[in-house]
């Protein structure tokens, strides 16, 4: 298990490590140098001027050179100065990701409840209304586009009901608690939507595939109750191909919350990244896109220490948690 | 062909149909596309009945309410919404399918490579492919449709051509979007390559390339047919929500995504004008979601559910 989780951990290093580089390579065929944007600022720089501060900067580096001095720098803890938000990268990080890591939390947990209660309603009524129902909308929820369901909740909730702000994270002047959990309703109701559809369509597979092995009819047959095998017997192993597809579906997460996070002016690392890539902010873009690599990388990798920890064979033994 | 239905093609292909026709969701998903695609592609007949075009502005008539002449209003610049809603159908259908069917091919090349010659090749092109699906795609998406053509070589008369924006999306989205038919067409070449025919095809003498063209590929178009079908979804969501980002297609060239691009703006004042592009983008999805999974119960009636 240890082994396993190690040789886990070194392909995620090295799966980020790709990236970065990846990353860095594409970051330069963006449009413009960061020297274009400083002569488009200020006129009066001379092309002279602005090849000393090519120089100064080290662009006029090749990108290999380029991309080891980044990363000799990031890796002493200095990410770069972010021209937009003119501080430290690391400083429009970290509550970015604060804002994120709640946003996608609460989504994250509110669409797998909503999807293991009809999942499994599902299954228990397989080609009854009940199912049909669960499926039909399961199946719209996976359709929708996500950017216009949230246009549609602004349309209905804010402007024409004016229930529910539209944008922000909290009121002019700072709010209480109360205040802050109002803006994040409808963010959190889109996410939540958008994602619950395809996690109920596994869990209604799984259950039905687990209800139909052998041990189920055995349980049936010794005349324990349908609650009894579906929740005791039942549940258990069909949870274990979720729960990865779940965690694998955590890149899905991330991209819708980059959408809902523009939509909203919700400050999380969606929009953060959105910002920094229409801004030509180039280190901040560099930074929040490895940040968002490496965190739906950490999730795989909880993915599967949850796997291993619902497997009995290995939680039996004693090493799996 | 499979092997069940090349012995008896008939009663195969009839069985399949009344498996497909008990899907009443799918059969009408095929009536409803098939309306749509009617639609958008008879977008010419209407600019001639109405004796309008979908790009004639007309300031005097902003965001008018739906009449005879504008069928669904217009626009914040007097466009008519009809005709672009027409237009913009035809863009987003052509790019989600040849974006699909692009994807497909790069799928089933890797699968089938990976899944054929096996061993480290094979561990190694999965090991990618898991590295792609693990990856946030929409950003990363967002960085290859903001990069410059101009530093990756690309001569100034093709980048900044018309239609430029439609290649690249195409490109892009192909790009990412092959990895569910990798896999699938792995695991099933896998299998099959084990099979006697295989063998025996083998030990005649035929090279690789034949016998995957010739015996393994054929078992497999019923997996990549469904799989390409639920792609097709996919694919119109992402082309939309790029577009709408302002980083798909661009205008002047409409689609159901670039004409959301304002909607935000105008929301409060005209918000039918939202409701319409993003209407018909989930009524498409829907449908090729409901095909989907009409034709796996058609053509692959064992199989074990796939993710859409």
């Amino acid at each position: 298990m240890a082994r396993y989780l190690l040789d886990r951990m070194v392909q995620s290093v090295a799966v980020l490590a790709i990236m970065s580089v990846v990353i860095f390579w594409l970051m330069g065929l963006m449009p413009g140098d960061p020297i274009d944007l400083m002569i488009s600022a200020d006129p009066r720089l001379t092309p002279e001027d602005a090849a000393r501060l090519r120089e100064l900067h080290g662009l006029d580096l090749p990108i290999s050179e380029r991309y080891l001095n980044w990363l000799t720098a990031a890796l002493s803890g200095n990410l770069g100065f972010s021209r937009l938000f003119a501080m430290p990268v690391l400083k429009a990080v970290l509550p970015a990701l604060g804002n994120t890591v709640l946003l996608l939390g609460i989504s994250f947990v509110l669409a797998v409840a909503i999807a293991f209660l009809s999942g499994i309603a599902a299954a228990m009524n397989q080609h009854r209304k009940l199912d049909y129902a669960i499926n039909l909308l399961a199946f719209a929820a996976i359709s929708i586009p996500s950017f216009w369901l949230a246009l549609m909740m602004i349309s209905l909730f804010s402007v024409t009901l004016g229930w529910l702000p539209a944008s922000g994270t909290e009121s002019v002047g700072g709010g209480g608690f109360l205040d802050k959990a109002r803006f994040l309703v409808l963010p959190v109701l889109t996410l939540t939507i958008v994602s619950f559809g395809s996690h109920t369509r596994f869990v209604r597979a799984s259950m039905i595939e687990t209800l139909r092995q052998d041990y189920i009819r055995t349980a049936r047959a010794k005349g324990a109750g349908e609650g009894r095998v579906v929740f005791r017997h039942a549940l258990r192993n069909a949870l274990i191909p979720v729960v990865t597809i779940l965690a694998l579906d955590f890149g899905f997460l991330f991209s819708g919350a980059l959408i809902i996070e523009t939509i909203f002016a919700y400050p999380g690392m969606g929009k953060l990244i959105f910002d920094a890539i229409m801004g030509n902010d180039y280190n901040l873009a560099l930074v929040t896109l490895l940040f968002a690599t490496a965190l739906t990388l950490f999730c795989n990798l909880a993915a599967d220490l949850a796997y291993a920890w619902l497997d009995p064979r290995i939680s039996y033994t004693g090493d799996g948690a | 062909m499979t092997a069940a239905a090349a012995a008896a093609p008939a009663s195969s292909a009839r069985h399949a149909w009344r498996r497909f026709a008990r899907h009443r969701l799918a059969v009408a998903s095929v009536l409803v596309l098939a309306l749509l695609c009617l639609l958008a592609f008879s977008a010419p007949l209407f600019e001639l009945a109405l004796g309008t075009d979908s790009e004639r502005v007309n300031l005097f008539s902003r965001l008018a309410p739906p009449s005879a002449q504008a069928l669904l209003g217009t626009d914040e610049l007097g466009r008519d919404m009809f005709l672009r809603l027409l237009e913009g159908g035809q863009v987003s259908l052509l790019v989600g399918l040849t974006a699909a069917v692009a994807a497909a091919v790069i799928g089933t090349f890797i699968g089938l490579v990976a899944g054929y010659f096996g061993g480290r090749f094979d561990a190694f092109l999965m090991r990618f492919t898991d590295g792609i699906i693990a990856l946030p795609l929409l950003p990363l998406l967002i960085v290859l449709a903001a990069i410059d053509l101009d530093k990756l070589g690309i001569p100034a008369a093709i980048a900044n051509s018309e239609n430029i924006s439609l290649y690249r999306i195409i490109l892009i989205v192909a790009l990412v979007g092959w990895t569910t038919v990798a896999r699938l067409v792995r695991g099933a070449a896998l299998s099959i390559r084990e099979r006697e025919y295989v063998q025996a095809a083998k030990v005649q003498g035929a090279g690789s390339w034949r016998i995957m063209r010739v015996h393994i590929l054929p078992n497999l178009i019923s997996p990549i047919i469904v799989a390409t079908t639920l792609s097709v979804g996919n694919i119109i969501l992402l082309e939309s929500v790029l577009s709408f980002l302002g980083l798909g297609i661009q205008p002047p060239i409409p689609s159901w995504g670039n004409l959301l691009t304002n909607a935000q703006a105008l929301i409060s004042t005209a918000p039918l004008l939202a409701f319409y592009p993003g209407f018909l983008i989930l009524l498409t999805v829907l449908a090729f979601n409901f095909l989907g999974d009409g034709l796996q119960d058609a053509l692959d009636p064992r199989a074990v559910r796939r993710r859409a």
